[in-house]
């Protein structure tokens, strides 16, 4: 069986012309894992970004800990969670997020501290109370790394979403697995190869998206220093 | 007026107080700066005033109203504050930017948008750059919409630290040029704080110079501290030309004219040169009432019986009542005589010379 | 619950769990072999053109983009990949698949890393070692690598961590590794054997982790601004975040 392998061709187009259905629907879960994990991954980072901006003390456990999330194997993590919380998406979702959690703290917390200090003193100095000052201020001007946090989360996160597969989830992921328990034989390859493409691309998108995005909500960072 | 009294600051972890029972009196309508070497507390003063600071204790009033019963940031609202780093806000044009205070307190869209051509106009910054971010300005303009951001809804004082130490001199200059003259318009009480003893004597109506560790030296107009420096401290800040800054602030109004080596036409030559052996020179003026006819050297007078029918000189320097004594000093030294002719329009007022003027410096 | 951890701590008392070629001992043997061999296989061939790049200053835009594409293909979508393409080349299942996975994993961040780190040496130290006479060569020996050694050390960990974290998927190309109790448990629902599987791999990339910061502390003098204990392990990114 093995030796024909080299005879066949690597990808069959022909299977992705009959598939087009189940490669949207597995982009779109993909997508849809993704969104979440790193939608709720951003609230929670937000929320202990804020305390440890305000109790700078925190700071070393907060990242000790998303640190050693982050340093778990996925399939470690999902390995805890099955368990618990079976082979569901919840499982799915909770191994995601915490991988977003120490890249976007980081940046939340790193964007904000670049804040200079003559801004923070002059919107103090001026009336602003700590509030207006965090979301009229220091926000906006922390938004390219804290963008550049959610460019790598989001990517990494869609590379991660591929592992679900093996805990049944995995939007592209598991036309991967389903390639890999076929590997010998074009249809495996092939729905490897569009999978692994699909991913990239789907990365590369959203990447760009946001890039865009940052643009857009930062027209003073564009060169036009004199 | 702000009134401070007996303020006392001592920062967690440090033993001696950074400032030491500061009493101190703002009048309104006055620059007051605070100057003095670092470590003297006087940004930290300045920063207690608008409670940036809190004041360990002591009590700081504006208008007789103790800060400490306000909001803080209502209180800021009302205050304007310029730090020397500008802070302007990089993510906002020039306009918003100006407007800070003005939205902070809830004016109408309309209202706030007048404000800010009138001070684009009263900061001197063109109509153009008010859709510029603040990446795209030069150092001086920045700071002039520092001041203008800080005038925005027009608070009767204003803080300022250090505001002009990020520009190169010359800038410098221009901007102290543009804040007094802006001062001249709209009388704020102004508090600045500076390291440099010549933009405290150049902008200041009162200077109050501390030392390190809070303490009041001496609070006195620029004239006053040069003339009668309360100690040692005090002189040695000043520096040993204090005398030389002085006359900066004297203006030639200020003091006594003599009437220099002049004389009516019609004096004959003899007389003539008597009033020149008494000033000490080789040429004499020719005044007709009030009316500087000119002047002429010693030797075109020879042979002639009076002096009158000579080609006589114009004065081409000549000082106004307005002017200080250093430049006053600096005419009489350009001229090889050591003496200056002072002018009200035509009408002569008399001639000042550089031994009058050293009389000042050592006083 | 409680009873599942008991039967997790029963799991790990089984001496016949440990040993043996299916055993603990066996598979971590297994996965840190693939782990080292590919670490190290990578560093051979990223470190040299990252440094010499690095030393010119040139390249940056190659050096974002590669970890970019590297951060975009999933590690799991390279395991699967390596496995029809292995059999291609006719090196089988198991070993060679795993490795060139690994392989192609680790040789970005080590990269782009190591670039970073000889790239941003001080130009005033660079101009001063030439201006003191050293040749191109002696300033890439003697002063760049000696300061960018603690972010190439640095480099070096973050690629080696990923490796061994992804070494646990080599279980489905048919290599051993601890991976192995997590997939063949998820394979016959024994969520024992998952959870104990979880706890193994956790524990040595963490060991891992900590080894090699343990091995910076002692050995690598901090040159920059690196490695507090404070970071220990939340310092696992150092890719360029712009880009």
């Amino acid at each position: 069986m093995i030796a024909q392998v080299a005879d066949q061709p690597f990808v069959r187009w022909d299977w992705i012309v009959d598939h087009v259905d189940d490669i949207w629907a597995a982009t779109w879960e993909h997508i849809v894992l993704t969104a979440i994990a790193v939608g709720v991954g951003f609230v929670i980072s937000l929320a202990l970004s804020m305390l440890a901006l305000r109790h700078r003390r925190t700071y070393g456990p907060i990242t000790w800990v998303t640190g050693i999330l982050y340093t778990i194997p996925s399939l470690a993590l999902f390995a805890f969670l099955v368990p618990i919380t079976g082979l569901t998406t919840l499982t799915a979702e909770i191994g995601l997020v915490s991988y977003t959690l120490l890249i976007l703290i980081r940046n939340i917390v790193a964007g904000i501290d670049g804040v200079p200090a003559s801004v923070r003193e002059s919107a103090v100095g001026m009336g602003y109370t700590r509030r207006r000052l965090f979301l009229e201020i220091e926000l906006p001007l922390a938004l390219p790394v804290i963008v550049a946090g959610i460019r790598i989360a989001a990517v990494t996160t869609i590379g991660l979403v591929t592992i679900t597969a093996l805990i049944g989830k995995g939007g592209l992921g598991f036309l991967i697995l389903r390639g890999l328990n076929l590997f010998y034989s074009p249809v495996g390859t092939t729905q490897i190869v569009v999978g692994t493409v699909m991913s990239v691309l789907l990365a590369v998108a959203v990447d760009l998206s946001l890039v865009g995005a940052e643009r857009a909500m930062t027209p003073w960072a564009r060169s036009r220093h004199r | 007026m702000i009134e401070l009294t007996e303020v006392t600051k001592r920062f967690r972890g440090t033993r001696a107080p950074a400032v030491d029972h500061l009493t101190l009196t703002i009048t309104d309508g006055e620059v007051v700066v605070l100057v003095g070497p670092s470590g003297c507390g006087k940004t930290t003063t300045l920063k207690m005033i608008n409670r940036l600071i809190e004041p360990t204790s002591g009590t700081i009033s504006i208008d007789g109203v103790d800060v400490t019963g306000l909001e803080p940031h209502e209180l800021r609202r009302g205050i304007g504050y310029v730090i020397q780093q500008i802070g302007l806000f990089p993510h906002r044009t020039v306009r918003e930017n100006i407007a800070t205070v003005p939205r902070l307190l809830g004016w109408e869209q309309a209202r706030v948008e007048r404000r800010v051509r009138e001070l684009a106009e009263i900061t001197d910054l063109g109509a153009d750059m008010l859709d510029r971010y603040p990446s795209e300005l030069s150092g001086g303009q920045r700071q002039r919409v520092g001041v203008a951001r800080a005038l925005a809804a027009d608070p009767p004082i204003l803080l300022m630290d250090e505001p002009f130490g990020a520009v190169d001199p010359i800038v410098r200059a221009k901007l102290q040029d543009e804040l007094l003259e802006l001062q001249r318009r709209l009388h704020k009480t102004i508090v600045l704080v500076t390291h440099d003893i010549d933009e405290a004597i150049r902008l200041g109506d009162r200077v109050a110079i501390l030392s390190v560790g809070g303490h009041l030296e001496q609070y006195a107009p620029p004239e006053e501290l040069l003339r009668a420096p309360a100690n040692d401290f005090v002189a040695d800040f000043l520096g040993s030309d204090r005398g030389i800054k002085r006359l900066s602030l004297i203006r030639i109004a200020d003091i006594d004219l003599e009437p220099g080596p002049v004389v009516p036409p019609g004096t004959d030559v003899e007389r003539a040169r008597a009033v020149m052996a008494e000033y000490d020179t080789d040429w004499v003026a020719v005044v007709e009432g009030d009316r500087m006819l000119g002047w002429v050297t010693d030797d075109r007078l020879d042979g002639r019986s009076t002096i009158d029918g000579v080609d006589l000189e114009p004065f081409l320097t000549r000082l106004t009542p307005d002017d200080t004594l250093e430049e006053a000093l600096d005419a009489a030294i350009s001229s090889h005589t050591a003496i200056a002719a002072v002018f009200d329009d035509e009408r002569f007022l008399g001639m000042i010379t550089v031994e009058r003027i050293s009389r000042e410096i050592v006083r | 619950m409680i009873d599942f951890l008991g039967d997790v701590v029963a799991w790990f008392l089984d001496p016949a769990h440990w040993l043996g070629s299916g055993g603990i001992l066996g598979r971590t043997w297994e996965h840190v072999q693939i782990s080292a061999f590919s670490t190290v296989a990578a560093a051979l061939v990223a470190l040299p053109p990252a440094i010499w790049m690095g030393h010119r200053r040139r390249g940056g835009i190659v050096a974002v983009a590669v970890v970019n594409i590297g951060r975009a293909i999933p590690s799991f979508a390279i395991i699967a990949l390596a496995l029809p393409i292995s059999i291609r080349l006719g090196l089988g299942l198991g070993f060679w698949p795993t490795f060139l996975a690994l392989f192609a994993l680790a040789l970005p961040p080590m990269f782009t890393n190591t670039y970073t780190g000889i790239a941003e040496v001080d130009p005033a130290l660079v101009e001063a070692a030439r201006g003191m006479g050293m040749t191109e060569s002696q300033i890439t020996t003697r002063v760049e690598i000696p300061v960018a050694a603690p972010v190439i050390v640095t480099a070096i960990r973050v690629s080696a961590v990923q490796v061994v974290a992804t070494a646990t998927l080599a279980a489905l190309v048919a290599w051993g590794g601890l991976g192995r109790f997590i997939i063949d448990g998820f394979a016959i629902q024994d969520n024992v054997m998952v959870f104990a599987g979880g706890l193994l791999v956790a524990g040595l990339a963490i060991a891992t982790e900590l080894g090699f910061a343990a091995f910076e502390r002692r050995f690598v003098p901090s040159t920059a601004s690196r490695s507090t204990s404070e970071d220990l392990l939340a310092d696992v990114t150092v890719a360029p975040q712009h880009g």
